[in-house]
């Protein structure tokens, strides 16, 4: 790992400051996903900015129709966040299935999503859930924010703060799970909510999460795992590596649909 | 180089770092902690677990600067004196280990488990040491150990 100048700024502005004054700066909350990385040498950051000292980003919010989870707050917070928990569960179940019990004391939200890895389980549950990311300037809607493995909408100055999910009537996620890192090899949430029955998809496509509208309509037509069960998803763009081959991730996608829709009860 | 204060095993100590050290690295290199082990460095084997702010969390993957102000506690910080802590206690009782690689970031994560629950069941013990490997045991011996360990502990810590 190249080496760097590290900032622990105790403020929001400090923060923006301290990530325009280097060139190359990366912030930096729990480093599950980026210090990896840079062990790899595929970042090599000049600075890095950390978070931990910000205030405010590590609370999580009932909002009546919605939750609000703070940038920092890390997968174990989300898991056993009592909100969470009674009014989004299919959320802090899908935290309590990430990595291992040391990587959800450590790996944030915030850096989940703004690191967009494509087998992630954090993008799956924004889409499907319609959140929207609020960042240090705007707010951005989950269909917009992800855009391709490691992609994002963010400008490289711009802060997530939090991250507002809409309670959904019924929402479930199931994952194939890499069995050494718990990556998902495919992982599907599927939410009925405000804005109809959506399914997301992680883990399987090189593109990073994406929705199956075919899937999304049979269910708003008839939700039952039944109705997604004969659906197949094209292996085209799907990953393929030691874990699984696209056809076969392709075919855990329907799968996954199913027991999904089936976990929602 | 920054420089780093934080309180490891209930004393204050000091350190100038680079920014790129990694906790563990801090603890082997800079405090002579070597029970602290460095297994895969990638955050998969559990080997460097250890606490923070008296959460297991896997030092490989956090940086010494992180850490800075922090409480860590190491497997040289559980026994009191010559007298085993419970969890360690535990483990030689029941034998939870054979070459013992991986036994301080066994325990240090199985006293994390059990200061949350003080009776976890066999399967709550396997979910929970899901990021901490075992070449040698199976695992068989090191879950009985965590299960008796927690209840020797009796919810503290």
């Amino acid at each position: 790992m190249n080496d760097f100048t590290y900032h622990a700024p105790t403020s929001l502005d400090d923060a923006l400051a301290a990530l325009r004054g280097g060139d190359g700066a990366k912030l930096i909350a729990g480093g599950h996903s980026l210090l990896p990385v840079m062990k790899l040498n595929l970042a090599a950051p000049t600075d890095l900015v950390s978070l931990a000292g910000v205030p405010g980003l590590g609370d999580i919010t009932d909002g009546g129709d919605s939750v609000t989870v703070g940038a920092m707050c890390t997968h174990a917070d989300v898991a056993g966040s009592d909100v969470v928990r009674a009014r989004i569960p299919a959320l802090a179940a899908m935290a309590d299935g990430i990595g291992d019990a040391q990587v959800r004391n450590a790996g944030t939200i915030g850096g989940s999503v703004a690191h967009n890895d494509p087998a992630a389980d954090y993008p799956a549950a924004c889409v499907a859930l319609g959140a929207t990311v609020v960042t240090d300037r705007r707010e951005i809607h989950a269909d917009d924010f992800f855009q391709g493995m490691f992609a994002t909408a963010l400008a490289d100055d711009e802060v997530i703060t939090a991250v507002r999910f809409p309670v959904a009537a019924r929402a479930a996620y199931a994952k194939f799970a890499n069995p050494a890192s718990k990556y998902a090899v495919a992982g599907v949430m599927v939410a009925d909510g405000a804005a109809g029955v959506r399914v997301a998809v992680t883990g399987a496509s090189g593109d990073g999460v994406f929705r199956v509208a075919e899937m999304e309509a049979a269910l708003g037509a008839s939700f039952s795992g039944e109705a997604v069960a004969g659906i197949a998803v094209s292996s085209d763009g799907m990953l393929s590596d030691t874990a699984a081959g696209a056809d076969y991730r392709a075919h855990l996608v329907t799968v996954m649909a199913k027991r999904a829709v089936e976990a929602c009860g | 180089m920054p420089s780093v204060t934080m309180t490891v095993n209930g004393m204050e100590r000091s350190g100038t770092v680079e920014g790129r050290t990694l906790l563990v690295d801090f603890l082997r290199e800079h405090l002579g902690l070597t029970g602290t082990h460095i297994g895969c460095d990638t955050s998969q084997c559990g080997a460097c677990v250890v606490h923070v702010n008296g959460t297991s969390v896997k030092s490989c993957t956090c940086l010494a600067a992180q850490a800075d102000g922090a409480e860590v506690t190491t497997i040289e910080g559980l026994a009191n004196g010559t007298e085993l802590h419970p969890m360690q206690e535990a483990f030689r009782e029941h034998h939870g280990l054979q070459c013992g690689f991986c036994t301080p970031g066994m325990v240090m994560s199985a006293v994390d488990l059990a200061s949350r629950n003080a009776d976890p069941s066999e399967h709550e013990v396997r979910e929970w040491l899901e990021g901490n490997l075992c070449r040698c045991t199976g695992y068989h011996n090191i879950v009985t150990a965590v299960r008796a360990g927690a209840k020797a502990m009796g919810g503290g810590s």
